[in-house]
This record gives structure tokens, sequence and C-alpha cells, in this order.
């Protein structure tokens, strides 16, 4: 698939993004986990790159790390937590977290070292990638993703449009005691309402 | 030295074990956890990617835009979420949530 420096360049992505995915857990304070997984995310851009899809580079890296991360690195600076607190007897669960992640590992490597292609799977193609000549991967996924996706892509908008609104219910509070703008009061607002009319007499004051 | 799926599928392998491993070292960490389960649909994704490439199809990467799609929701709702319970409680320590009942 990939060969010469393409190849390089692959181990060098790959070799990044899999020691600052460690970093990201192992590492003491949330910022430089969220800045390591930012990184992680620009290698597996880079990756995607590599192998001809970058449509979905781009918006990893538009999307996910322009938006997404920086959510998190906004949160995380937001609260204030004592981290170093929350770090005690973290190593507790390290033992049986080790254990599931081996066997994990362990498994997934059986799968891989055992997979071959089922030969009829090349018939069984949905929706041929185009030649990047003729079609680049931007247009190609958006010839099929406004077709014959288009009801998966507008379901998709709905989620988004259901997590920011839930997003936004959640995290709003209205504090007592503020002043509001109240537009339906303003409008209302008569002469009568407005104003009160008082005589007053000379020289006394009200 | 000739990349094939093959390295695609074993670095997806190492980040998703990564991200699963993570769950359980930062067992008291919410936010931790939430990006280890980013690292996790990271390797989905890298997997859907590379399979796409190598069978010259292109429905993986529009199946790898929808898993986005739902991550970055996902994302957004767990992080305000968390929000609200800082400020009900003051920390966001995992034990802290099972007194939230009631």
């Amino acid at each position: 698939m990939l060969t010469g420096l393409e190849a390089a360049f692959f181990y060098l992505f790959a070799f990044i993004a899999v020691a600052s995915a460690f970093m990201v857990i192992s590492s003491r304070n949330p910022v430089h986990s969220v800045l390591f997984l930012i990184l992680t995310f620009f290698n597996a851009a880079g990756l995607f790159m590599l192998t001809g899809a970058e449509f979905l580079a781009m918006i990893l890296l538009v999307v996910y790390v322009g938006a997404v991360m920086v959510l998190f690195l906004f949160v995380v600076m937001m609260l204030d937590v004592d981290f170093a607190e929350m770090k005690q007897g973290a190593l507790q669960y390290a033992p049986i977290g080790a254990m599931v992640g081996l066997i994990l590992a362990a498994e997934l490597i059986v799968v891989l070292g055992g997979y071959t292609f089922a030969p009829q799977l090349a018939s069984t193609v949905a929706k041929a990638t185009p030649d990047l000549a003729t079609r680049s991967n931007t247009a190609a996924l958006g010839d099929i993703l406004y077709t014959d996706y288009l009801y998966y892509f507008q379901i998709s908008g709905l989620v988004l449009l259901v997590a920011m609104i839930g997003a936004i219910v959640l995290t709003l509070r209205h504090k007592p005691g503020v002043k509001r703008q109240s537009i339906a009061a303003q409008v209302a607002r008569t002469p009568a309402t407005g104003m009160e009319i008082r005589k007053v007499k000379s020289g006394e004051g009200i | 030295m000739v990349v094939g799926i093959a390295h695609y599928l074993t670095v997806s392998a190492i980040l998703f074990t990564l991200g699963v491993f993570g769950i359980f070292l930062n067992r008291r960490n919410i936010i931790v956890i939430l990006m280890s389960i980013e690292l996790i649909l990271l390797a989905v994704n890298i997997n859907f990617v590379a399979f796409s490439a190598a069978l010259h199809d292109l429905v993986g990467q529009v199946f790898a835009l929808f898993v986005l799609t739902v991550a970055a929701a996902e994302a957004a709702i767990g992080l305000a979420i968390l929000v609200v319970f800082f400020r009900n409680r003051g920390s966001i320590a995992v034990e802290d949530v099972s007194a939230m009942k009631g």
C-alpha cells in the first residue's frame, strides 16, 4: 500500500501517535493530557492523509482539534480541581487495568495475525472509491453523502442539534438577583404605568 | 518496508488498548476518562479508514464521519454534565457520583 518515503512517514506518525496517546493517560496534569491528545489527533490526521482520506483528516483537525479539544481544554482550565489529590491511590487500579489491557491486546493480535480477506469481498464493495485523478476525495464523499446517505446525514445533524440544546439546557443557570431585560414589559409600557405626575407645592418639596 | 492494512490495524489496536487502560488507570478523574473514550473512538476511526482504503470502498469513510459526529456530541454532553456535577458537589471524583441519588 505505502512504500518508500510514505512508509517512513507512516512509522513517524504512528510512533508519535502511540507515544502521545500513552502520555495522555499517564501524565499528571490534565492540561498536558489534553495537549497530548491534540498531538495524537494531529498524527492520526497524518495517518488518514497517507491513505488518501483527505477530507476526514481535515475534519479531524478542524472540528476535533479546533472545537472539541478546545472545549476539553476550556473545561479543564475552568474547573478548579485539585488534580494532585485526585492522583492519590490511582495506581491501585493499575494491575487490573494492565491485565484487561494485555488480554485485549492479545485478542486483537490473535485476530490480526489470523485474518485474511474473503475472496468474494472484492465483489461486495458498496461504493467504489473513484480514481483520485478524476474525482477528489472530498468531492467523491460529497457525491455519496448527499445522495445515498442523505437521511443518515440529516440524522447526524439532528444528533448535533440535540447535543447542543442539551449542553445549553444542562449548563444554563439563572442567578437570582440579576437584573435582566424584559422586552415585553418595555414594549407594554404606557404613560399611565411609566410615569407619575405629582403637584408639588412651591417651596416645600416632595 | 511496505506498509499495508495490517500496520494500520496494529496502530489502531495499540491506541484502543491504551484507551481502555487509561480508563482503569485514571478511574477517579472523569476528564481523563472522557479523553480515553476519545482515544478509543479514534482507534475505531483509523480501522474504518484503513479498511476503506484497502478495499477501495468509500462507505467506510462515510461511517467514520458519522462516528466523528456522534463522538463530538458525546464529548459536548459529557463535559456539560461534568460542569453541572462540579457546580453541585465541588469535585469531579467518580466515587462521589453515587452520592447523587435521591
